[in-house]
C-alpha cells in the first residue's frame, strides 16, 4: 500500500536533486562576501527548513492520532519524527563544516539560530528512548503523540523566538531590506528545498512501506505459529 | 558582522569546506539507504522462512488426511 508510486517519486526525487546541483555550482553566482563556501548553504538551510518542518509534520499526524485513535497516524508521526531527526544531524553536520570555514570555528555558542536548533534537536533526540521506555502498545502510542505535538509546537516558538532575538552574527538572506537573495540565488535555493523535501518524501515513504511489509510479516508468522497472545512490544510501531 | 568581516576564503581552500559537506550529507545518505537495504533483505529472507513452513505443513497436513477435521474441532 505505501509502496505505490515509490518508484515515480524516487525518479523525481533524483531528477530534482540533479537539477537543483546543476544549478547551484554551474547556475548560481558567486557571493560576494562568502565566495564559494557560500554553496554549502544551497544544502544547509533546506536540510534544517525540511527538518523543522518535518517535526512539525509529526505534531500534526500526533493530533490526527490522538483524535482518531488509529496507530496508521502514530506510525506516520514516528517516521516524520525519525526522519526530521536524521536530517537534524545532516544539519548539524553541514552546519559545523559551514560555520569552520566561515568564522574559523566548528561552533558559535552564543548565536541563537546554532543554539536552538540543537536544543529542538536534543529535545527529539529524546523521543526514542521516552517511547520505547514504555512498554504497552497503547500507552506507548498515546504518550509518544503527546510529545510529538508538545515538541511540534514548541518549534515554531523557537524560531519565533530565535527571529525576535538581535543577532549581529547569523546571517539573514531572506531579509526583504538590505539586500536578500537576487533572483539566480533564490531560484538555485528554491529548487534545492524542493528537491530535499522531495526527498525527505521519499525516504518517509520508504520507510514505512518496509515498517508495513514488516507489519505484516509478523501478523503472517503470528498466523502460523501459534494463537495471537497480544502482549507487549518494543519494536517501532506496525504499519499495517 | 563576523561573516562579512571575516574575508572570503579563495577557491582551493574553500573547495574543501564545500565538498566535505556534499560528501557527509551524501555518506548519511547511503548509510541510511544501507541500512533499509539490509532491513528489507531480512524481510524477505524471514518472508522465504514462512513460505518453506506453510509449504512444509500443507505437505503434512497432506500426509496426513483427516487432521484438518480434527484441527477444525
Amino acid at each position: 500500500m505505501y509502496g505505490k508510486g515509490l518508484r515515480t517519486l524516487s525518479i523525481a526525487t533524483v531528477a530534482t536533486l540533479a537539477l537543483a546541483l546543476s544549478l547551484v555550482f554551474f547556475y548560481a553566482p558567486l557571493d560576494a562576501d562568502q565566495g564559494f563556501v557560500q554553496k554549502i548553504f544551497y544544502l544547509h538551510v533546506p536540510l534544517a527548513i525540511v527538518a523543522l518542518l518535518g517535526f512539525i509534520v509529526g505534531g500534526v499526524f500526533a493530533i490526527l492520532h490522538l483524535r482518531s485513535g488509529d496507530r496508521r497516524w502514530d506510525a506516520y508521526s514516528y517516521v516524520s519524527i525519525h526522519m526530521s531527526v536524521i536530517f537534524g544531524v545532516a544539519v548539524l553536520l553541514t552546519g559545523s563544516i559551514w560555520a569552520k570555514a566561515s568564522w574559523g570555528h566548528w561552533w558559535v555558542w552564543d548565536e541563537p539560530t546554532l543554539v536552538s536548533f540543537l536544543i529542538v534537536f536534543l529535545l527529539y533526540a529524546t523521543y526514542y528512548p521516552f517511547r520505547y521506555a514504555i512498554e504497552d502498545r497503547d500507552r506507548q502510542a498515546r504518550y509518544a503523540s503527546v510529545f510529538a505535538v508538545t515538541a511540534g509546537a514548541f518549534v515554531p516558538l523557537n524560531f519565533l523566538a530565535v527571529r525576535l532575538a538581535e543577532s549581529l552574527v547569523h546571517p539573514r538572506v531572506f531579509a526583504t531590506t538590505n539586500g536578500g537573495l537576487p533572483g539566480s540565488m533564490m531560484l538555485a535555493f528554491l529548487a534545492s528545498l524542493a528537491a530535499v523535501a522531495l526527498l525527505w518524501v521519499t525516504l518517509v515513504k520508504l520507510e514505512l512501506t518496509a515498517k508495513s511489509a514488516s507489519g505484516q510479516l509478523k501478523r503472517l508468522r503470528r498466523a502460523l505459529d501459534a494463537p495471537a497472545a497480544g502482549g507487549a512490544s518494543r519494536v517501532a510501531p506496525e504499519v499495517s | 558582522m563576523l561573516p562579512l568581516a571575516t574575508p572570503a576564503l579563495p577557491l582551493d581552500e574553500a573547495g574543501k569546506y564545500v565538498a566535505a559537506a556534499y560528501v557527509v550529507f551524501m555518506v548519511l545518505l547511503v548509510v541510511y539507504v544501507a541500512i533499509m537495504a539490509a532491513k528489507l533483505q531480512r524481510i524477505e529472507r524471514e518472508l522465504r522462512d514462512l513460505a518453506a513452513f506453510a509449504e512444509a505443513r500443507a505437505a503434512a497436513d497432506q500426509a496426513t488426511p483427516g487432521r484438518e477435521e480434527v484441527d477444525a474441532r
